[in-house]
């Protein structure tokens, strides 16, 4: 069986086993949160040794040549010397404010260190000093100089019961990325964008459709966003008057259930898609939230007549 | 006009090549989903990945460049073989395929050499 060798000392993998479940069964903390390859916040550098391409996808080309790889896709068939990934890799960050968007939402604001390149509607990874490591959605442009997340307070959850306090406010934290292929691409830009998503899925497609308006889509944009109820329809308001400013624009929120309200529809977000446009034929899709609803949505696109390669997705995977 | 002879050109370059692959390959793949006969054997599968493999395949069909061995037609398909795959789903992919291609306007003695090229990949598709 291969051997790892971390800070100096050498740890059998077991068959089959990644990097980072040798890892963390020798009590070694390593940051992790998806083990799927996607947030990024396990990434370990090889000083000496051969990694396999898979452990490498969706990493930066210069990240790649400096051995740096995703622990837990990586079952190696040699052993590996690591070591941890250097300052180059993460920015570090002051989180400089944190509100109450709904009932279960914060926005939280961060100021990064050195500038923090990303297109709108990618992701980024919150590692605490303690290894504690959740990728969040980004809601703001690239031109902002603070960044933006919408993080779903989870009963329990380690991160977000810390985010929702009080004296959070001014802690460092490190960030890593940006990662994701979620985001508009100019060009087309009389072409019809569908945005669809639920919860916090929100957070991405506001990025998209600011970061849309503002490089000068001019096709109809219309974004549906889903809550279970309609206390979980955030930033409403905001999203009321920009579709009162810009005609282009429309804005159809969206619950599951629920007395008819207002402009409120009532019905699974996908259904409602569907009944207000049974063709999509030559638009472009984005949808963002729960794997099951992207995975249902993303179908539902493509049969209503979206060519695959212009449905752009973001499936929020649970950390585990 | 110029009529260029085709007699020279490989089946593949009489359909029109990649660009002819990725024409079909969204139409094909819609209708594969919407065929009660055989959508259940693709509904937890990642649409993108299968997208891949829909190319993989017509790319195959139409004479074009791959590298699949009656080897891996039969370990990929395994997994669905033991889902039930048959002949007769076999007969229905072989038919939405045949209807993708007349939809694009194309010959029906070329639709017949198409469906040669799948036909001769049944066996290792079902494990027989």
């Amino acid at each position: 069986m291969p051997s790892v060798t971390w800070a100096g000392r050498s740890h059998q993998l077991a068959a089959g086993e990644t990097v980072l479940d040798g890892l963390l069964r020798n009590g070694i903390e390593i940051a992790h949160a998806c083990k799927a390859g996607s947030c990024g916040s396990c990434m370990l550098r090889a000083v000496a040794g051969e990694i396999a391409a898979r452990a490498q996808v969706g990493l930066k080309d210069s990240w790649k040549t400096r051995g740096y790889f995703l622990s837990c896709m990586c079952v190696p068939e040699a052993s590996l010397e690591l070591a941890e990934v250097g300052a180059e890799a993460r920015i570090p960050a002051q989180i400089t404010a944190v509100d109450h968007l709904s009932d279960d939402v914060l926005r939280i604001r961060l100021l990064p260190e050195r500038a923090f390149e990303f297109r709108a509607g990618q992701y980024l990874t919150l590692i605490r000093d303690s290894g504690l490591a959740r990728s969040y959605s980004l809601a703001s442009l690239p031109n902002e100089r603070e960044l933006e997340l919408h993080v779903r307070l989870i009963p329990h959850g380690r991160m977000s019961t810390w985010l929702n306090q009080p004296e959070t406010i001014g802690s460092n934290v490190q960030l890593q990325g940006p990662s994701g292929e979620c985001f508009y691409v100019p060009g087309r830009e009389e072409q019809p964008l569908l945005l669809a998503g639920a919860g916090t899925g929100l957070a991405p497609l506001w990025g998209i459709v600011h970061d849309a308006l503002q490089q000068g889509h001019t096709g109809p944009i219309h974004l549906f966003h889903g809550a279970l109820r309609p206390g979980g329809l955030y930033l409403r308001e905001q999203l009321e008057a920009l579709a009162a400013s810009r005609s282009h624009f429309s804005y159809t929120p969206t619950v599951l259930n629920g007395p008819e309200e207002g402009r409120i529809s009532v019905g699974a977000i996908d259904s409602i898609i569907g009944t207000t446009y049974p063709k999509l034929v030559g638009w472009r899709g984005f949808v963002c939230g729960d794997p099951t609803l992207v995975r249902s949505l993303k179908r539902k696109l493509f049969l209503a007549g979206i060519a695959m390669g212009d449905i752009y997705s973001d499936a929020f995977l649970p950390s585990v | 006009m110029h009529i260029m002879s085709t007699s020279n050109a490989t089946l593949f370059e009489q359909l029109g090549g990649q660009a002819a692959v990725e024409a079909a390959v969204d139409n094909f793949y819609r209708k594969v989903l919407v065929d009660e006969r055989v959508a259940h054997f693709f509904d937890d599968v990642d649409m993108d990945r299968q997208r891949g493999k829909q190319k993989a395949f017509l790319t195959m069909a139409f004479g074009g460049p791959h590298n699949y061995s009656g080897k891996d037609m039969r370990t990929g398909h395994a997994r669905l073989v033991a889902m039930g795959l048959n002949d007769s789903h076999f007969d229905a992919i072989v038919e939405l395929l045949g209807g993708t291609l007349k939809e694009m306007g194309v010959a029906d003695e070329l639709i017949g050499q198409v469906a040669a090229i799948a036909e001769s990949t049944r066996a290792d598709v079902l494990g027989k």
